[in-house]
């Protein structure tokens, strides 16, 4: 999967997990750019990329998926 | 809301819990009730209260939550909480689990050092649960503990003493003693939760060293859904009875070609054990004082011939209504709910057909409607969904189906006079008009949160508050329980208030849709004045609040000749009656206990 695809089931995972059917993330995007994106939402976030790409991350993976770029880059890893 | 009824998709309520919210929270038609939460954790719950929510909210509960702060919950109850007291709590909910107990036993420890430790393990909690009942005084849901997802000493792990399971099992123990033996206390079953789910998913040590939460996160909607079984039993929004299909739902086969005797039922063949299995699991809920009725595509005598089979689990006799016609499902379903006096969102249809159940759904979206799948879950599906979820258990339920039949000879009998009053002397009712006394609280808990219609304030309180009125002397209270030669319809008419000096105010005042119109609610008010007058009351006033349901008591204090002295916009109204001198009895049909 390349990434300009991944980023756009991302896209639609956050669209759901914040409820705004008008964010568009961007390989930029970071918690900075989302109030609401805190590490309370991030459990959801990383729960529903691990349900929709069939994948599993781990205690270390997680820890560093702060920003979209690092978390396509972990999808891409995974999905290797 | 079709996606938070049981069967539903976890995954799915996790990802769009936002928007199922804002769903939820469009639809203001509904009435709901509000009710404040106060989750205690041991772990992280967030995502758990979120789910709550959902479930909550789709059974006319509106919740406010307060979170005690991570891991705190013995101090949020044991020291000064100026924030929970400001918060005022109608339900507690302590989330506890395995991994709050501290210390375990060692092989090293003898056998009584292992009966130490379980008493102080034991003690904490207890102390809070007293302390809640002294301070905050509502009800409480309490985690029992799960099975540990190890075992060090293998199968030796659950029978000896050195066992982490033994002493998991020793402590539930615990647990339960106290939750039998105290009112207003609940147990939330985690351990049956982590079995069903499978206890070594659940306790995935991923989500507890990534998140601290106690059972991984896809477990979280069914562990929501459980709890909210239990609250949403506490406030009256159980189910009230089942309607069945018959054809290979209670029987294998279709009745109407194979006849009585090749239908499957009894012990001959596997399908026939498993329909009777069932049909045994459907009669024990008639114990529980839910209602079985029947809604077939059949002749009538051939369907009800099934039952006449001596190997069959169910008879015609258990049955409150039945209807085996060939209308539409939907419409008998209306007509079962209408002659039994309840509503339809009370009823839980059960049919094997799912264009059959697509159309009740479609035409009576309140009615539950499970998809059953295959006759060997038929049971688990039923189970699961929790729509009978037992937590305040009165003779009232043991009694209800008979009290039902009773209801329908009354409707004949009426049927043979033309005076009304003559048919009303005919019953020969006896009523019991006392203050509230314990034998009662629990069904009279029970009614406040399940009466709508008859009801002037619509004031739910928890067995908790009746309890507290009960003791105050600044109260008087009055419970009505009516018999007649039918039958005993057990408490069915609440009234209490508070005294002010000369004044009293009426602060709910409820009838059961079951005893309209004998003039029960005469009874109440001649004793309710007899007792003003003993206590040197002088002004008595009568308060209405309109709700959706409640219309029909609108003007019910100008029957009892009380005077309107205020409306506001909303039709909220304030009644006054001043106590004369002379009172004459209003009731001249019922005599009360202790008369006759």
């Amino acid at each position: 999967m390349d990434d300009k695809k991944i980023l756009e089931v991302l896209n639609e995972i956050f669209q759901d997990i914040f409820d705004d059917d008008s964010l568009a993330i961007t390989a930029e995007t970071n918690q900075d750019d989302i109030e609401e994106w805190d590490s309370l939402a991030n459990i959801n976030i990383v729960f529903a990329i691990e349900d929709e790409f069939d994948i599993k991350f781990d205690v270390d993976d997680i820890t560093k998926m702060k920003s979209v770029a690092i978390i396509i880059d972990e999808i891409k890893k995974k999905l290797a | 809301m079709k996606e938070l009824e049981y069967p539903f998709d976890s995954e799915f309520i996790l990802k769009k819990k936002r928007s199922l919210r804002r769903e939820l929270l469009k639809d203001t038609e509904t009435a709901r009730i509000k009710k404040k939460v106060a989750v205690l954790c041991g772990s992280t719950v967030n995502d758990i209260c979120d789910v709550m929510r959902l479930f909550l909210l789709n059974t006319g509960i509106e919740p406010e939550f307060y979170i005690s702060e991570y891991n705190k919950y013995w101090e949020d109850v044991m020291f000064d909480n100026p924030e929970l007291e400001a918060f005022a709590p109608d339900i507690i909910y302590i989330h506890t689990s395995t991994r709050n107990i501290h210390e375990f036993p060692n092989v090293k420890m003898k056998e009584d050092e292992i009966d130490t430790l379980l008493d102080d393990t034991y003690a904490p909690f207890e102390q809070m649960w007293e302390k809640i009942a002294e301070k905050y005084q509502c009800p409480v849901i309490q985690n029992n503990f799960e099975q540990p997802f190890y075992r060090l000493l293998g199968n030796k792990d659950v029978s000896d003493v050195h066992g982490r399971l033994n002493f998991v099992c020793r402590l539930n123990d615990r647990f339960y003693e106290y939750a039998r033996t105290h009112d207003n206390f609940y147990i939330n079953d985690i351990n049956y939760m982590a079995s069903t789910y499978g206890i070594k998913k659940w306790a995935d040590p991923f989500y507890w060293y990534m998140y601290k939460y106690a059972l991984a996160l896809p477990a979280i909607p069914e562990f929501a859904y459980n709890i909210c079984n239990i609250i949403k039993s506490i406030y009256g929004k159980n189910k009230k009875a089942l309607v069945l299909d018959l054809d290979n739902t209670l029987w294998g086969g279709i009745i109407g070609d194979d006849g009585a005797e090749n239908i499957q039922i009894g012990q001959e063949t596997p399908t026939a054990e498993i329909y009777s299995e069932f049909q045994e699991y459907l009669k024990a809920h008639k114990d529980l004082g839910i209602l079985l009725n029947i809604d077939s595509k059949n002749d009538e005598d051939k369907a009800l011939s099934g039952f006449e089979r001596p190997d069959s689990v169910l008879k015609k006799d258990d049955f409150l209504v039945i209807k085996a016609n060939w209308e539409p499902k939907d419409l008998n379903l209306v007509a079962i709910a209408d002659e039994i006096n309840i509503g339809t969102d009370s009823l839980v249809f059960v049919d094997d057909n799912p264009a059959e159940r697509m159309i009740v759904k479609e035409q009576v979206p309140e009615v539950a409607v499970p998809d059953i799948t295959k006759p060997e879950h038929y049971i688990e599906v039923l189970d699961q969904a929790g729509y009978f979820e037992v937590t305040n258990f009165s003779d009232d339920d043991l009694k209800r189906n008979s009290m039902y039949k009773a209801n329908v000879q009354r409707k004949r009998q009426k049927a043979a006079f033309t005076d009304y009053t003559d048919y009303l002397r005919s019953l020969e009712m006896v009523a019991e008009i006392e203050p509230f006394n314990d034998t009662y609280m629990s069904r009279i808990a029970q009614l406040t949160n399940k009466t709508n219609q008859f009801n002037l304030t619509t004031r739910r309180c928890s067995m908790a508050e009746i309890e507290q009125i009960s003791d105050d002397s600044q109260y008087i209270t009055l419970y009505g329980k009516l018999t007649d030669k039918f039958g005993d319809n057990g408490v069915v008419a609440i009234l209490f208030g508070h005294l002010d000096g000369s004044d009293f105010h009426i602060d709910l005042w409820l009838m059961s849709c079951r005893v309209l119109k004998r003039d029960l609610e005469f009874a109440m008010m001649d004793e309710l004045v007899k007792k003003c007058r003993e206590h040197g009351v002088a002004t008595m006033y009568g308060y209405y609040y309109p709700t959706a349901k409640n219309g029909m008591v609108k003007d019910f204090y100008e029957v009892q000749q009380f005077e309107k002295i205020s409306e506001d916009e909303e039709g909220n109204a304030v009644w006054k009656y001043e106590v004369p001198q002379d009172y004459e009895d209003r009731n001249k049909v019922i005599k009360l206990k202790g008369e006759e």
